[in-house]
């Protein structure tokens, strides 16, 4: 068209459009930060559902992570008990509790001879009298407490040298006691399963929290809208602010849930080696570390963003003139 | 510039506001549109800026006809028009340059050539101190050039106003309108809705007259 001609030219060489580009992008994060600025207590607040939003599974994700931590490494509480045949004597036992000395695969070795256990729990059941009635027959066997190193007493490869053990010809049965751990392990699976769930019900709560604003911003900004369509705005023009305000909100609110997260695990850390300490093991809560956290940022910013897409690819619509 | 051929626009509401009208307008032509309210004025506006689509017949401007202009292009098609409304339509919280400077930004303008038509285009309208004031802090004659000023700050060939001097005194009306005179004589086409008889028969120049949608003087 002849419009063309008197239209005006700016510059347009490959690299200014990438710096224009980059320029107009920076801009419009820098505006979309402005604007959130420019009205602090909602931004806080809209920032701080989205927080609690994100920080609920993000919480949950960490102290499961940390009782699974637990089960893995009850340093020093692993135990096997071996339980001698009743024809081993007390030379007999002691001579396989040596070689028992010699496997790699265990650091620590006891032996408890019978009358050693019948003693023990003389002391510790109480009934002693009952016990004094058995004074010819001693009724407990011989039992060799074996401690695994720390590589054989994860769960999976403690069940083989159980079961190794236990075939030994002085031992009459190996027993450690799995199920606890399995149990565990089950329940932490569950239970993150749980926070999955959770995790996406929230997901979408924040989704709908990121949209409803951006909602809110549109309709508040109707006429600007229109007048900027008018003098010729594209669609990717007008989309762009509430794009990036999305953003903003999601990359704060996942800031926020950071924050009420550490500050959770800062709160009942101390607390919680106290009771560590009681128990003589030495545990550390965990954070979140820095992997976990650029994923809740992540997550933050890109359910901010598509909050808003959804909310714009809505809403705009309604707003076209022409 | 503008080519009108037997266009018909029928809202949906089933109100014909326009009927077969047709004329043409040359490049750097000024007209003025005028009519009873209600007979139309607005609407021809708003197919020329593609607002609206015609429901017959046919708009062409600069030789490109609108019924076959893609919707995305519309946003490029409406940088060559300057639009200037009645009620100003300016962004009360942006200051004045930023509101003059925004087709530029929406253009891609850079920013030294931005700063630089801004000022050129509020010189002409005659604001050039008043860059830093909000919209709301200026008469409303000063309103009505500071939409003057965004409506030609990009040079597009096509300016449309519709009622610009519609709340101004005879005096600035008269301004206003020599504006828009010096604009055509620089080769912009403009065409101008207006109540205010008064002033078309004083400036001579072309006027069409709608009456219920239909073209009755030229
Ligand atoms: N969006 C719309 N939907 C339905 N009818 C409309 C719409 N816009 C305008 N009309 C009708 O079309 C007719 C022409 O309207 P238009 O706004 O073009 O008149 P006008 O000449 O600009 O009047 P005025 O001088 O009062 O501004 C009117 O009868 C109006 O009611
Ligand atoms: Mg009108």
């Amino acid at each position: 068209m002849r419009a063309k001609a008197t239209t005006p030219h700016f510059e347009r060489g490959p690299r200014f459009q990438l710096r224009a580009w980059l320029l107009r992008h920076l801009q419009t994060l820098f505006s979309a930060l402005g604007e959130l600025t420019r009205s602090p207590l909602g931004t806080a607040m809209t920032a701080g559902v989205i927080g609690i939003a994100l920080a609920l599974p993000a919480g949950l994700y960490v102290f499961l992570d940390n009782v699974q931590a637990v089960g893995q490494n009850w340093d020093g509480k692993v135990e096997i008990s071996l339980f001698l045949k009743d024809q081993i004597d007390d030379e007999a036992a002691s001579r396989f509790a040596l070689s028992l000395h010699k496997r790699s695969e265990l650091r620590h070795v006891q032996l408890i001879t019978r009358a050693e256990a019948l003693e023990e729990y003389r002391q510790l059941s109480g009934f002693a009298e009952a016990l004094n009635a058995f004074e010819q027959e001693n009724p407990l066997p011989a039992l060799v407490l074996v401690e695994p190193t720390l590589r054989y007493a994860q769960p999976e490869a403690i069940k083989g040298l159980v079961a190794e053990l236990g075939r030994l010809p002085a031992v009459e049965l190996a027993q450690f006691d799995l199920e606890w751990l399995q149990r565990l392990h089950a329940i932490i699976h569950t239970l993150k399963r749980g926070v999955v769930v959770l995790a996406a019900l929230l997901a979408l709560g924040v989704l709908l929290i990121v949209g409803n604003t951006i909602r809110l911003g549109i309709e508040n900004r109707r006429a600007e809208i229109e007048i900027i369509q008018l003098v010729g705005a594209t669609d990717a023009f007008i989309r762009r602010p509430f794009l990036y305000t999305g953003f903003c909100f999601g990359l704060l609110g996942a800031l926020m849930a950071w924050l009420l997260v550490e500050g959770g695990l800062w709160l009942v850390r101390g607390p919680l080696a106290e009771l560590a300490s009681l128990y003589q093991a030495n545990f550390l809560l965990a954070s979140l570390g820095l992997r976990a956290s650029l994923v809740l940022c992540l997550m933050g910013a890109l359910l901010g963003l598509a909050g808003s897409w959804l909310a714009v690819r809505r809403h705009l619509r309604g707003i076209e003139v022409g | 510039m503008i080519h009108f051929d037997q266009v018909s626009k029928r809202y949906q509401s089933g109100h014909e506001a326009l009927r077969n009208v047709s004329f043409r307008l040359a490049a750097g032509e000024m007209a003025f549109l005028t009519g009873h309210s209600g007979a139309g004025k607005t609407t021809l506006l708003r197919l020329v800026a593609l607002v609206e689509r015609a429901s017959r017949g046919q708009v062409l401007i600069g030789g490109q006809n609108l019924n076959r202009l893609a919707h995305r292009k519309i946003p490029y098609f409406r940088r060559n028009i300057g639009l200037v409304f009645q009620d100003h339509r300016l962004l009360p919280e942006r200051t004045v340059f930023d509101n003059v400077a925004l087709p530029l930004v929406i253009a891609g303008a850079r920013h030294q050539e931005i700063a630089r038509r801004v000022r050129a285009a509020l010189d002409k309208v005659g604001l050039l101190g008043k860059e830093r004031l909000h919209p709301l802090t200026l008469s409303g004659g000063e309103q009505q050039r500071v939409g003057i000023a965004r409506a030609v700050v990009n040079k597009p060939p096509i300016l449309l106003a519709d009622e610009p001097t519609g709340n101004l005194d005879p005096e600035l009306s008269r301004e206003i309108m020599g504006l828009f005179g010096s604009f055509s004589n620089f080769g912009v086409t403009v065409l101008i809705a207006t109540h205010d008889i008064e002033l078309i028969q004083r400036m001579n120049t072309r006027t069409l007259v709608l009456s219920k949608g239909c073209l009755v003087d030229d």
